[in-house]
Parts: structure tokens; C-alpha cells; sequence
């Protein structure tokens, strides 16, 4: 992974085009984590907070392993656990590693109105720039996952990065490189996707979870962080991983068809008043004793009258 | 109505300092926020927010501007609200718009204080106005909702814009009729008096009504 993998494929808030997009043989990277061989043991998290200088984050009880409720501004990369109690009244101890999933269609790109505050890299890494971040939010709205989180100290938005300055370096991710078990994996995505698929299948086939799959959600255009899951079929009990993430309806309808629906009337209505003028031009100021006019028609108004000035 | 009278001159005061002063500050303060919000709206215009004093300023100042508005807009309700209620006359008025239009104004009922049409705008700002204040008030928090109440984002990205859109075509005739096409409109709202040409003419309900006052005084 070079420098050419920072080529900018998409830019949030930018009128025109992307310059260099797609002149390369795209590369993408891809995140894999596999839920079945996570301990829990939050060395990904430390490694977040040591790579990307954050400092540690104050931790909350609530009767479980959760240490906090979700990730922060300064705290990109959280464990989410569940203890879910299986049918047959087994308990079973779910762990997922919570961050940006750098979707291939980011809702938070979408929904961002500064120029050049995110880009999406031709390797998929979505990458919040905050000199060009304005603070507005949006992106908190357009994000499916609940990941950009606002800073009130410096009023601009955060989240991981997928650590991009060390992928350009030619270096894995610092909570891949931290990971005890190798839960974690880095590589191109198809590579990544057909390992995932195999660990599943292994899942499925002698281990005895037979929902086991891999999450790459359809709905986003599948994402370049990619999740193996024992019960592929209930996501949503890996702490609220969504079924079927796609972006807000209500952010797709805001940023096209309500965008071209404004345009059209804003510009309808500038030419509408400026053509009702040329038709029609303006209602003089009438005089100030009108005298009606003898035997005629009522005089008309709007037609020019040099004494009808006051 | 007590603030306005025939004048000495002749001319007829149709608006007080108080409410002059009132429709500028609602004025200034949304062509900021029209101005700041377009800057938002599309990529296009997104050199608006750089010329006003850049993107991080319009974002944190819009908020606070749109704040000013709706004080105005308050003062507006309280100044004008009485006079605004719809009558017999402005479903005429409604009839007889193709007349009004044409620049026909003989064929169009007379008109109170306010003609039916400025009763539209009045009360289109106003019910804008609270839709723009509520949903304003989530985009400027959003990082406070709950990630369950997501859903009072969605509302608030799809309102605020659409209410604003609303309210700009109300401005842009507004600004039409008040600027080119009514001509002794603009002096009304800059100098406070008119014409009593103007007022027979446009406002001949409200005219008569004065003259009776003043009438009465003597
Ligand atoms: C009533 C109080 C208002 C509040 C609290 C408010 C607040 C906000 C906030 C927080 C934003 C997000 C971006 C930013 O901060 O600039 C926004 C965007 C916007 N505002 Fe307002 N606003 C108000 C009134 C208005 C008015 C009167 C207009 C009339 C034109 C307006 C038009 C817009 C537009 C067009 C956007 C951009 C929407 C988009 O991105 O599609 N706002 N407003
Ligand atoms: S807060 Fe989010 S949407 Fe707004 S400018 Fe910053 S990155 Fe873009």
C-alpha cells in the first residue's frame, strides 16, 4: 500500500470534479474482524488512543464488561459486549470492536456541506479533514452507525481514520498490530472478504454455529471494515450492529430529489416575477386626487402618467 | 392603528419608526440566513459562507442570527397580528387575483390595512418561522439527541430546509412588489409615509378609516 492509495475518490461539499479520480487501478483495503476470536481484552483500544495520541477516556459501570456507552470524539475504537442468553439458556459473552466502518457509501460524505471536509480515498478510507470541517453536524445525521462524534472543546468532528497515515506508510492499522488473538486482519478486500467467508464456513461447518457469516453490508454498498459473526442473521445483537445500514432515507431525499426540487423553484421563481414584469412592468404611483376621466373607461392603472407624481 | 395619521404634508404615515424598525431587523437578519443557509444547501453556493466571513463563522453565527429573526418576527405578531385575520374581502381579493396581476387594480376589492396577499406572507413567515426555530434548534444540536431519538434529526434535516424554501418564495414576491413593481411601497417601509393616492388606491379601506379618525378628532 503506497502513496497512490491516498488518491482521493470522493470529496464531501464540492462542487465539480474529483481531480486524479479513477485514473489508477483502484486498491481497496479492508478490515476484518472476527467476532468468534475476540477475548475482549481491549489491547485494540490502547493502541487506538497510543497511535493517534488521545488521551484515556473516563470509564462508567453499568453491571457488565462495558466500559463506556459508545465511542467519543477522542475515543475512536470501543468494545461493545453483550451477554446474550441463547435459547437452549446458555449464555454466550458477544464482543465486537466498534469504529468506523468506511463504507463504500458514506452517509456522512453525503450529508457534509464543506468543502473537502471528508474525502473517501480510492482505497475506501473515509477521512474526516478537520481544517475544512465547519462543525455543522451533519455528518452525525448521515452516519448509519452512530460513529462521527462532534468535539464541543474543538467544535469539529472526529472519528478513526482507519489509521491513514500509517496504511501509506505500507503499515497495517495500529489495533490490528495490537490484537492478541489475530481476531484482526488487514488487506486488500477481496482478500479480506474470501477469509472471512472461509472462517465462516469453518463456523457453519465444525463448530456448529450454523447462522455464522460475514457482515458486509449490501445497503452502504458493502464497507472496507468487515465483521465475522457467529449469528450472521441477528446483527443487531453484537450491541446494536444494524440489520440493514444503508444511508437515511431522509438524508438521501434532503441531499437529491429536495435539493433539484428547491433549485428549480428558487430559479422558477426569480424568472417568474422578472417575466411578470416585463409583461406587465410595475403599478405606478398614482396621483394623488384622482379625477375620473369623463365618458371613458375607468382610467387604468399601470399605464404611465407623467403628473401622477406626487 | 394609532400610530398612523394623515400628515401635515399632505401624505399619509402608513408605518411607525417602531414598525419600520421591526420589519429591518426581521430583514437583515433573514437575508443573512438565506444568505448563510444557500452557502449550505448546495456545494455551488458554498462561496457565500467563504465571502461572509467563512464557513466556520456562518455556521456558528446562522443559529444565532436566526434567533434575532424570531424576536422580530415575535415583535411582527404582536405589531400586526391583529390586522391580519382574513376577511370577506380577502377572498375577493383571492378571486380577483388574476386582476391584481394584470395590474388591474380598479377590478381588485379594496383593502384594509393589509391586502390579502400580505396577510399570506405574514402568516407564512410566521408558521415558517416556528418550523425553522424548532428544527434550527436540533441542527445546531445534533450531537445532543440521543442516538434513539435519531429520527428528530431526519424530520429536522428535511423541515428546516423545506420550510426555509417556503419562506423564499414568499421573499422573493415580496421583494418584487415591494421594490419594482409597487412603486411608493419601498418609501413606506424606508420613510414611513405614502401618497394619498397610494393609499386610495391599494389600502382605500384603511385610508377611509383614517380620514374618519382624524375626522373625529377634530
Ligand atoms: C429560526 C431560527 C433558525 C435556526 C436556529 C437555524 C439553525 C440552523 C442550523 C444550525 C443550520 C445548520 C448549518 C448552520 O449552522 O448554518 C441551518 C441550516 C440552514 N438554514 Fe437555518 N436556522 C434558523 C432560521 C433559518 C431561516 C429563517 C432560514 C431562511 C432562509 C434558514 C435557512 C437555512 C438553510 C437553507 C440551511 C441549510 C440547509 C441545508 O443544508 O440543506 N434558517 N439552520
Ligand atoms: S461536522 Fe461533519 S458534516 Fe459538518 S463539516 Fe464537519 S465533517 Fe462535514
Amino acid at each position: 500500500m503506497s502513496q497512490a492509495t491516498l488518491e482521493i475518490r470522493a470529496i464531501s461539499g464540492h462542487s465539480g470534479s474529483v481531480p486524479g479520480a479513477g485514473v489508477r487501478r483502484e486498491f481497496d483495503v479492508c478490515k476484518l474482524i472476527d467476532t468468534t476470536t475476540c477475548i475482549g481484552c481491549k489491547a485494540c483500544e490502547v493502541a487506538c488512543l497510543e497511535w493517534n495520541g488521545l488521551s484515556f477516556s473516563e470509564t462508567v459501570f453499568n453491571n457488565s464488561y462495558q466500559t463506556m456507552p459508545e465511542t467519543q470524539w477522542n475515543y475512536w475504537n470501543l468494545i461493545k459486549f453483550n451477554e446474550h442468553e441463547r435459547e437452549d439458556g446458555t449464555l454466550q459473552l458477544l464482543m465486537r470492536k466498534d469504529q468506523c466502518m468506511h463504507c463504500e457509501e458514506p452517509g456522512c460524505l453525503i450529508a457534509c456541506p464543506a468543502d473537502g471536509a471528508i474525502v473517501q480515498y480510492v482505497n475506501g478510507i473515509v477521512d474526516f479533514q478537520q481544517d475544512h470541517c465547519i462543525g455543522c453536524g451533519y455528518c452525525v445525521t448521515g452516519c448509519p452507525f452512530n460513529i462521527p462524534k462532534f468535539s464541543p472543546t474543538a467544535r469539529k468532528v472526529f472519528k478513526c481514520t482507519l489509521c491513514v497515515d500509517r496504511v501509506t506508510q505500507g503499515l497495517e492499522p495500529a489495533c490490528i498490530k495490537a490484537c492478541p488473538t489475530g481476531c484482526l486482519h488487514f488487506g486488500t478486500k477481496p482478500d479480506m472478504k474470501a477469509l472471512a467467508e472461509t472462517r465462516a464456513k469453518q463456523l457453519r461447518e465444525y463448530s456448529g454455529f450454523e447462522n455464522a457469516g460475514v457482515y458486509d453490508p449490501p445497503g452502504v454498498k458493502g464497507t472496507h471494515v468487515i465483521y465475522v459473526l457467529h449469528d450472521a442473521s441477528n446483527p443487531e445483537l453484537y450491541g446494536g450492529l444494524p440489520k440493514d445500514p444503508h444511508v437515511p432515507w431522509a438524508v438521501s431525499f434532503w441531499k437529491k430529489p429536495l435539493k433539484w426540487i428547491g433549485n428549480i423553484a428558487m430559479i422558477g421563481g426569480l424568472l417568474g416575477v422578472f417575466a411578470h414584469y416585463l409583461r406587465f412592468g410595475p403599478k405606478i404611483e398614482p396621483a394623488d386626487e384622482e379625477t375620473p376621466r369623463q365618458g371613458g373607461a375607468a382610467p387604468r392603472t399601470g399605464t404611465r402618467d407623467p403628473g401622477g407624481r406626487p | 392603528m394609532s400610530a398612523t395619521a394623515i400628515l401635515a404634508n399632505g401624505r399619509v404615515l402608513r408605518y411607525s419608526f417602531h414598525e419600520r424598525l421591526v420589519h429591518w431587523l426581521a430583514g437583515f437578519s433573514y437575508v443573512y440566513l438565506l444568505l448563510t443557509g444557500l452557502a449550505f444547501w448546495s456545494p455551488w453556493l458554498f462561496w457565500i459562507a467563504v465571502v461572509l466571513g467563512g464557513p466556520t463563522a456562518s455556521r456558528e453565527l446562522h443559529p444565532w442570527v436566526g434567533l434575532i429573526f424570531v424576536f422580530a418576527t415575535l415583535l411582527m405578531y404582536r405589531m400586526w397580528s391583529r390586522q391580519m385575520h382574513e376577511t370577506e374581502s380577502d377572498k375577493e381579493f383571492w378571486r380577483a387575483l388574476g386582476h391584481y396581476v394584470r395590474n388591474e387594480d380598479e377590478l381588485v376589492p379594496s383593502a384594509d390595512r393589509f391586502n390579502a396577499g400580505q396577510k399570506l406572507l405574514f402568516w407564512g413567515f410566521l408558521w415558517c418561522g416556528i418550523l425553522l426555530l424548532l428544527s434550527g434548534l436540533i441542527l445546531w444540536f445534533p450531537h445532543l439527541i440521543p442516538w434513539s431519538l435519531r429520527y428528530l434529526r431526519y424530520i429536522a434535516v428535511i423541515v428546516h430546509p423545506a420550510a426555509a424554501l417556503l419562506t423564499i418564495g414568499l421573499f422573493i414576491i415580496h421583494v418584487y412588489m415591494g421594490t419594482a413593481m409597487e412603486r411608493g411601497a419601498f418609501g413606506s417601509v424606508i420613510r414611513g409615509d405614502v401618497s394619498t393616492g397610494w393609499a386610495k388606491r391599494y389600502h382605500r379601506v384603511w385610508y377611509e378609516h383614517l380620514l374618519r379618525d382624524a375626522a373625529a378628532r377634530k
